[in-house]
């Protein structure tokens, strides 16, 4: 494409589009494969986030204020999240001295 | 018009009462409420009786609706004509008097209050069964009563010998029960309806063979409940039962349900020749069968027993002839002589501190003179003797059976003879000779002699009082028998050669019986051990039926194939949860692995179909 084009319509929505499932595989694949509870915790955050961005990304091309809306639900819920989890996080430390998550497993057994 | 509900509803209230108080109530309390109940119930009916206007027109009383299908209707309706008066009279008078002699009889037996509810409960069903305007209430108290026989046989439960008869009495009625529910049943698909007059209304124009099987079906009812042949065995079975429960169910009243349903029905009857004769022939082969079996007993009440069954198919023999109001006759005149005689028994019984067999009384004339005065009385109503009741409604039905056909009349008559026999056979062994049971024989209290006295004047007087083919003669016509002071003659004579016989045989020379039943042998021990039916049937019916049970439907069916499949299916859902409980691994990441893959899955094969529109 060219760059003068470009300047002119702003950035293509594709690219937004890109970065956004770029992010969620990221978040995705952290979530799988790590092991720290923490990590895992900030790859949801990453995923969250990486939604968000194509809601924006999609309100903005169909000129629709609903995107917006969802994105501020999902800031809503991640915040909250965020509440919740670090303090559970914080009582599984205390408790058990570890943040592995293969060894949180009381409930297996 | 009083309410008629009240009839039957009283003895319940006594019922309810006593079955659940009982056990906290003192003895008196017990006695007055059974007793009041019933007695209170025979002053009602006596109320009814005495009000003008149901002799003419028969009172019918609707109280609610109970079963309603379409055009289809059972109402729970009442009726008293002169059939249904005769037998309130019978089932409450006597139903008192035995009430009022169980007080005595019963005074020191356990579970006291028990046996007062289940003879108010049975008292309840029994009326209801009299009163009945339609059959389905008729079935009712006629299960009603089975039941009670049931409780009451078994009253001795801890006796195992009382609870096996009270099973097979209950089962061998069910077979009986049967055929009436089919009766019922093409009664309902082939008139409509189950109202007495409106189903007696319809009959004549009905076809031959529908109004033939519905009778022969009730036949079937009929023998079960009234114990004839096939279906006799239970009732000697049922002497386990106390002796007022003999006297009351098991002679007087609900063993002629069977009598008294093929009367009210008799509109079926009258239209189905050929149920008729077979009523007749299974009476008469009753009456033959069981006389010759009761010739031959030592138990009091075995002896009594299959005299109530030779007696029954006497009133089968009068119903199957067309004498109707004979059969009904012989109902009422054996519900005296009858009850007087158990009751006897039971005095009899009491006097030698319950033993039974009558090789171990004798010479009781000089202990229980009252006893023996009234038994006397009855014996006699039973033998015919002339212008005893039993006279009366005897000869009523033979002169109805020559009319019918003379062999039956013969084969009655021959009866009539072992009958007197095998009653005065029990007379003798049990009041004359010396007495040689143990202890020291005793009269009974007079709770236990007044209802003595009472029935053995009804025993006596109660043929020429109460006339019920006169009183019955708007609703079955009398037919005169020709040559009917010969035949009377014939049977008056083999009651009395009966009697006259079993004098010399056990008064004048004792040695006799012996000698005779030596010289019969294998024919005397197989009418000894009664033609050994009960052992017939245990082969022919209950041992296959057990087999089949335990083999083809314990073992085959149930264990087989309903086991099988539970356990099966139990046992797959094991195995089938053992490969899906690999999935539930706990393991978080792995979830979110099988999430990861679910939506990847999802999304590809939303893409292969073409995308969202």
């Amino acid at each position: 494409m060219d760059p003068l084009e470009m300047m002119k319509n702003g950035v293509p929505e594709t690219f937004y589009l890109t970065l956004s499932a770029m992010l969620f595989a990221i978040g995705v694949a952290g979530f799988m494969i790590r092991r720290n509870i923490i990590t895992v915790f900030m790859c949801i955050e990453l995923m969250l986030n990486a939604v968000n961005l194509s809601f924006i990304t999609f309100a903005h091309q169909h000129k629709q204020v609903s995107g917006h809306l969802f994105a501020f639900f999902v800031m809503v819920v991640a915040a909250a999240e965020a509440a919740v989890g670090l303090a559970i996080i914080l009582t599984v430390f205390k408790n058990r001295s570890t943040l592995n998550i293969d060894e949180i497993n009381t409930l297996k057994n | 018009m009083q309410n008629l509900w009240l009839i039957p509803a009283l003895p319940f209230i006594g019922f309810l009462i006593n079955g659940i108080f009982g056990r906290k109530l003192p003895k008196v309390a017990i006695n007055a409420i059974a007793v009041l109940s019933v007695v209170l119930s025979f002053g009602l009916v006596v109320g009814v009786g005495l009000s003008s206007d149901w002799g003419t027109n028969p009172v019918h009383q609707h109280y609610f609706t109970w079963i309603k299908s379409g055009a289809f209707e059972v109402g729970w309706d009442f009726a008293v004509d002169k059939l249904t008066m005769i037998m309130l009279m019978i089932v409450t008078g006597i139903g008192s008097l035995i009430h009022i002699y169980a007080t005595g009889y019963m005074a020191h037996e356990e579970g006291y209050y028990r046996f007062f509810a289940y003879l108010n409960l049975f008292m309840f069903f029994m009326l209801n069964l009299v009163l009945a305007a339609n059959y389905l209430i008729l079935f009712v108290g006629w299960e009603g009563v089975g039941l009670c026989s049931y409780l009451l046989i078994g009253f001795y439960f801890v006796k195992k010998s009382a609870t096996t008869a009270g099973n097979k009495a209950f089962i061998v009625n069910r077979i009986g029960d049967f055929g009436f529910s089919l009766a019922m049943f093409l009664i309902v698909v082939s008139f409509g309806t189950l109202d007495f007059a409106k189903v007696f209304e319809a009959a004549p124009g009905k076809s031959v063979e529908v109004l033939t099987a519905i009778a022969m079906l009730m036949l079937l009812g009929a023998t079960g409940k009234s114990a004839q042949i096939p279906l006799y065995v239970w009732l000697p079975d049922a002497m386990e039962g106390p002796t007022p429960v003999s006297a009351l169910i098991h002679a007087a009243t609900m063993v002629t349900a069977g009598v008294y349903m093929c009367s009210r029905s008799a509109a079926i009857f009258t239209h189905a020749p050929a149920a008729m004769e077979l009523v007749a022939i299974i009476g008469l082969l009753t009456a033959v069968f069981a006389a010759t079996i009761g010739m031959t007993q030592y138990d009091i009440k075995k002896v009594f027993a299959y005299s109530t069954v030779s007696q029954l198919g006497y009133m089968f023999l009068g119903v199957g002839v067309g004498a109707f109001s004979a059969g009904v006759w012989h109902l009422m005149t054996h519900a005296f002589f009858k009850a007087l005689l158990f009751l006897g028994a039971g005095s009899v019984i009491h006097a030698c501190h319950g033993e039974q067999d009558m090789r171990h009384m004798g010479g009781l004339r000089k202990y229980a003179p009252w006893t023996m005065g009234t038994l006397a009385c009855a014996s006699l109503a039973i033998a015919g003797f002339p212008f005893t009741s039993g006279f009366f409604s005897k000869d009523a039905i033979l002169g109805a059976a020559f009319a019918h056909a003379p062999w039956m009349f013969w084969v009655g008559v021959i009866t009539a003879g072992m009958t007197a026999f095998y009653v005065w056979r029990a007379f003798w062994m049990t009041f004359w000779g010396e007495y040689k049971g143990h202890g020291h024989p005793h009269e009974s209290p007079w709770s236990m002699l007044g209802p003595l006295v009472v029935l053995a004047f009804l025993s006596i007087a109660g043929g020429f009082l109460f006339n019920v083919p006169k009183i019955l003669e708007s609703m079955f016509p009398i037919k005169e028998v020709e040559g009917e002071m010969t035949l009377t003659a014939i049977s008056v004579t083999f009651g009395l050669l009966g009697i006259g016989i079993s004098y010399y045989m056990y008064v004048v020379n004792t040695e006799l019986p012996g000698k005779i039943a030596n010289s019969l042998g294998g024919f005397y021990r197989l009418v000894y051990d009664k033609y050994r039916v009960d052992e017939a049937y245990d082969t022919a019916v209950v041992q296959p039926l057990v087999e089949g049970s335990t083999t083809v439907l314990w073992h085959g069916v149930d264990q087989g194939v309903i086991d099988g499949i539970v356990n099966g299916v139990g046992h797959q859902s094991k195995g089938i949860g053992g490969v899906l409980r690999r999935i539930q691994s706990g393991n978080i990441r792995s979830y979110a692995t099988w999430v990861a893959v679910g939506a990847v899955a999802l999304l590809i094969a939303l893409g292969l179909g073409g995308g969202v529109r």
